[in-house]
């Protein structure tokens, strides 16, 4: 088809003999190995994983929403279902998904090192992140927990009587590993560099991971001194958040969002690099204003340390801090704005194709664009009274985490799918698979704007007559989009085996990860790579292609 | 149409489209506010979706491989970036400008608002007028006519949230928080309880009820429960003793009360604070962070001893606390019972109805 970049001759191209993936063969040397590739699958596994039981959790809860009365299942049941939803998908999907996955898989090849920094630690990350999952995976079999993924006190201490202790721990554990991951890339991305790679030189990629591992660094270790604090006032009231001795309920408020907000932006900007390096490689050009958006990944990771209390406005802090906090949301909605605006003008002038990647780069600028414009209506703080804490709040990060982030993440594994597995997805399904996936969503979440907008409060198990219909379209979108969710883990486990062999460079991309056979070797590059081009220098890969037919001719 | 689609889904989408609302009812004064930001808000991002999409779809149609083989590279334009830095920021600044305006609005009550109490307790809702009218989840209210809600909740955070007025704030354990409106159109609105509370969050709802202020008065008139809050208060008030010490008198252990609400007070720490209802609350249940200066803190901590209502009882009776006379009186009469019955059992039998008038309002 014309609309697909013309790969190169297929026919001819071979899987490679010697590769990361048959260099070692047997359980053992997946679950000891060092390689920063293996590690991002054994990531990849357990994270999707917990994206099917987050998944369930979901089309429970929409299930239940069907009718106003909420007859499926009862009110514990469906509270425990909404936090578990809630507790899987953003600590044990949304934040490692990307840094995890393709970070370490695309990190060390990016930047032209032949693994991270600390790959043991790399591995140590793993197993405390696994070990996390468990104390999860416990407290969701012996009966769950029914706090809501924001484990607000004094609900969470004193009220409720379900497995918040393990829940805790088990974040607190896994938080571990976003640090160490975070530190390991930090590392990575300043001392393993190949000679030539300047800062500049970097894909955006990397400057958003960066971003993303600064984040994760800094603020990982509020959220688990927090949820400590939460299991010590549950087994020894210590009394922190209990006013009756003295403590104050809405520091915890303070220190959950002075992690969570950050945390909200680690699931974001690893997002962003992806589309960076689609969009640029299906328009054939450099990214308009490179280092506006890299500075603008930097300036997001910078700002959004002091918005935390845009999630309180309503909670009584003083109307002043209120206005401070109100001014700073909307300072960092100006950097995504202004990434939105670079990403559609690279494709000013560009030579566009339309391949599956791209498509949900379409569908992650669109989506996100609602859903960053809804934000800045919730940071507005007279708008965020009325917003606050309905299905508007649900619909609003939905969009940006489902819409914008899950759609970055099945654009990042369609794109580096060939470089992962060395074989191509088949590319019709992978279309359709990306429209019913836009489709479904905004047939899910739109209709939440406005039954938002009427007032319904959100994690309710039962609601008004008059919100059903709203709700039953919702659902209905739901099943468009377990169907968009469905559709590529079927095809792309069958390409595993049975797709076409991709060859080094499938999409004629000049990153440095394309320069090197798919799937790579243990080692990345058989010799340390010199960078002597500019991050996107489509030109420089002409002339390379060029010059290398003429010196094999 | 209907030929295309189940007749059932057919029915019921017309039913909804005769029926069910899309955008809730304007009914106090700020709603109207609040919706002119909305709709400003909504067309902003109408008109910055629209560029994007405008800009992604036209490039895709212009740029296609087919009609454009080769890409022009491009650098990036300076005076680009700063159109737009600059004009979503100016907009974002219009947007935070209003909001913030209306914020303060929403949440500074008028002077001359009447004051409401409501209790947020698992899983219910209750509000207390000062005429002594209680009501669970549900809250009558006079139209054109400013109502103040002081409200705390008895256990976890609650949120209290009225759509049709467009107002909504958290209600915690151990602080008062304040929200106001004044309700325009008569009628019968939803109140949620809006912040996870637990169990029964969604059953945590009621109504509003927005009378004519001649159907409001009829309605105080015929809910009333015998003793204003205030009463019960005084009522209190003596049965744990207060009077003992807030007598009044010069040389009286404790501070003078009478007046005392929205005086300004010296404490012992040397700092100055306006008397409201969280000072009194938190003096009661917290004395010894709360002493007046020129007083000793012998004061003893009624935390647990007294209900989230029977604190709001004896602020409201504070509140109308004008002069002594009522306090020595109750000293006065408690005294000559006390000496009056040899056994003592008329005293302790008053203290514990008096005692047990809280109780029994408590759920």
């Amino acid at each position: 088809m014309s609309t697909i970049i013309s790969l190169p001759d297929q026919s001819t191209a071979t899987l490679p003999k010697r590769s990361y993936l048959n260099s070692e063969y047997g359980l053992k040397s997946w679950l000891l190995t060092l390689d920063h590739k293996r590690i991002g699958i054994l990531y990849l596994i357990v994270t999707l994983f917990f994206f099917c039981i987050g998944g369930t959790m979901a089309a429970l809860i929409r299930l239940n929403l069907l009718t106003p009365g909420g007859e499926l299942v009862a009110a514990d049941t469906y509270n425990k279902l909404f936090s578990i939803h809630g507790i899987i998908m953003v600590f044990f999907f949304l934040v490692p998904i990307a840094p995890a996955v393709l970070g370490n898989f695309l990190i060390p090849l990016m930047i032209g090192a032949k693994d991270v920094a600390f790959p043991r630690l790399n591995l140590l990350s793993w197993y405390l992140f696994v070990t996390g999952g468990c104390f999860e995976l416990y407290a969701i079999i012996w009966g769950g927990m029914d706090t809501g993924w924001t484990f607000t006190t004094p609900l969470s201490t004193h009220y409720v009587n379900t497995h918040v202790v393990s829940a805790a721990l088990g974040i607190f554990v896994a938080g571990f590993s976003s640090i160490l991951t975070g530190v390991n890339f930090i590392v990575t991305i300043h001392r393993l560099r190949a000679p030539g790679m300047t800062w500049f030189r970097m894909p955006l990629f990397i400057w958003s991971y960066y971003a993303t591992s600064i984040l994760f660094v800094l603020a990982t270790p509020v959220i688990a001194i927090t949820l400590v604090l939460i299991v010590l006032e549950r087994v020894i009231g210590i009394g922190v958040f209990d006013p009756a001795k003295g403590g104050d309920p809405l520091l915890f408020q303070h220190l959950f969002w002075f992690y969570s907000h950050p945390a909200v932006y680690v699931m974001i900007l690893p997002g962003m690099g992806v589309i960076s390096e689609v969009v640029a490689c299906f328009s054939r050009k450099r990214v308009f204003g490179y280092t506006a958006v890299a500075f603008s990944s930097v300036a997001i990771a910078v700002f959004s340390f002091f918005v935390w209390a845009h999630h309180m406005f309503i909670m009584g802090i003083s109307n002043y801090s209120a206005l401070v906090f109100s001014l700073m949301t909307m300072l960092v909605a100006v950097p995504s704005a202004i990434k939105i605006f670079n990403w559609s003008s690279t494709m000013y002038k560009g030579s566009i194709t339309f391949d599956t990647p791209m498509l949900y780069s379409f569908s992650f600028i669109g989506l996100f664009t609602i859903g960053g414009m809804t934000g800045v209506m919730l940071a507005s703080l007279g708008m965020d009274i009325h917003l606050t804490e309905t299905y508007f709040v649900v619909a609003h990060f939905h969009y940006v985490m489902v819409g914008g982030m899950v759609s970055a993440v099945m654009a990042g594994l369609h794109f580096w799918w060939p470089k992962i597995t060395g074989r191509m997805y088949p590319e019709p399904l992978g279309r359709l698979a990306a429209a019913i996936l836009f489709i479904g969503f905004n047939l899910t979440f739109f209709p939440q704007f406005i039954v938002g907008y009427l007032g319904m409060p959100r994690r309710y198990h039962s609601y008004p007559p008059e919100f059903q219909v709203l709700n039953v379209l919702s659902t209905a979108g739901a099943s468009v989009l377990a169907i968009g969710y469905l559709l590529p883990a079927v095809y792309l486990l069958w390409s595993m085996k049975y797709g076409k062999i991709a060859g080094a460079n499938p999409w004629q991309a000049p990153g440095l990860e394309w320069q090197v056979q798919s799937p790579p070797l243990t080692e990345n590059f058989p010799e340390p790579p010199v960078v002597d081009f500019e991050a996107y220098d489509f030109e420089w890969l002409a002339n390379h292609t060029k010059s290398e037919v003429q010196t094999v001719g | 149409m209907h030929y295309f689609i189940s007749p059932v889904l057919w029915q019921f989408l017309v039913k909804w489209l005769a029926h069910f609302p899309l955008f809730p009812p304007e009914a106090s004064s700020v709603a109207p506010y609040a919706d002119a930001l909305f709709f400003f808000l909504l067309f902003i991002s109408a008109l910055g979706s629209g560029i994007v999409i405008l800009m992604v779809v036209s490039f895709s149609v212009l740029y296609h491989k087919e009609r454009n083989p080769e890409a022009t590279q491009i650098e990036g334009s300076t005076l680009l970036e700063a159109t737009w830095t600059i004009i979503p920021l100016a907009l974002f600044m219009i947007v935070f400008v209003w909001g913030a305006l209306l914020y303060f609005r929403i949440y500074n009550p008028p002077t001359n608002a009447m004051n409401i109490y409501v209790v947020g307790k698992q899983w219910m809702w209750k509000a207390e007028h000062p005429g002594g009218q209680h009501e669970i989840d549900a809250l009558h209210v006079p139209v054109g006519r400013p109502v103040r809600l002081t409200m705390i909740s008895q256990d976890v955070f609650h949120s209290f949230s009225i759509p049709a007025f467009r107002v909504k704030r958290e209600v915690i354990p151990g602080r008062y928080t304040t929200v106001w409106f004044t309700a325009t159109k008569p009628g019968t609105y939803h109140l949620f309880c809006t912040q996870y509370c637990g169990t029964l969050h969604s059953q945590m709802i009621g109504w509003v009820y927005a009378m004519k202020p001649e159907d409001y008065q009829a309605w105080l008139a015929g809910s009333t429960s015998g003793s204003s809050l205030a009463q019960n208060g005084e009522r209190l008030f003596a049965s744990l003793g207060c009077n003992a010490c807030h007598s009044g008198n010069p040389s009286s252990r404790g501070p003078n009360l009478a007046e005392a609400y929205g005086a300004k007070v010296q404490l012992a720490n040397g700092s100055y604070t306006v008397v409201d209802d969280a000072f009194l609350r938190d003096s009661i249940l917290n004395p010894s962070s709360h002493v007046t200066a020129g007083y000793a803190p012998i004061m003893p901590t009624y935390q647990g001893q007294v209900s989230e209502e029977g604190l709001i009882d004896l602020v409201e009776y504070i509140k109308t606390l004008h002069s002594n006379d009522r306090v020595q009186q109750t000293l006065n009469t408690s005294l000559v019972q006390n000496s009056g019955s040899t056994t003592g059992t008329g005293a302790s039998a008053q203290g514990q109805a008096a005692a047990e008038t809280p109780r029994m309002v408590n759920k």
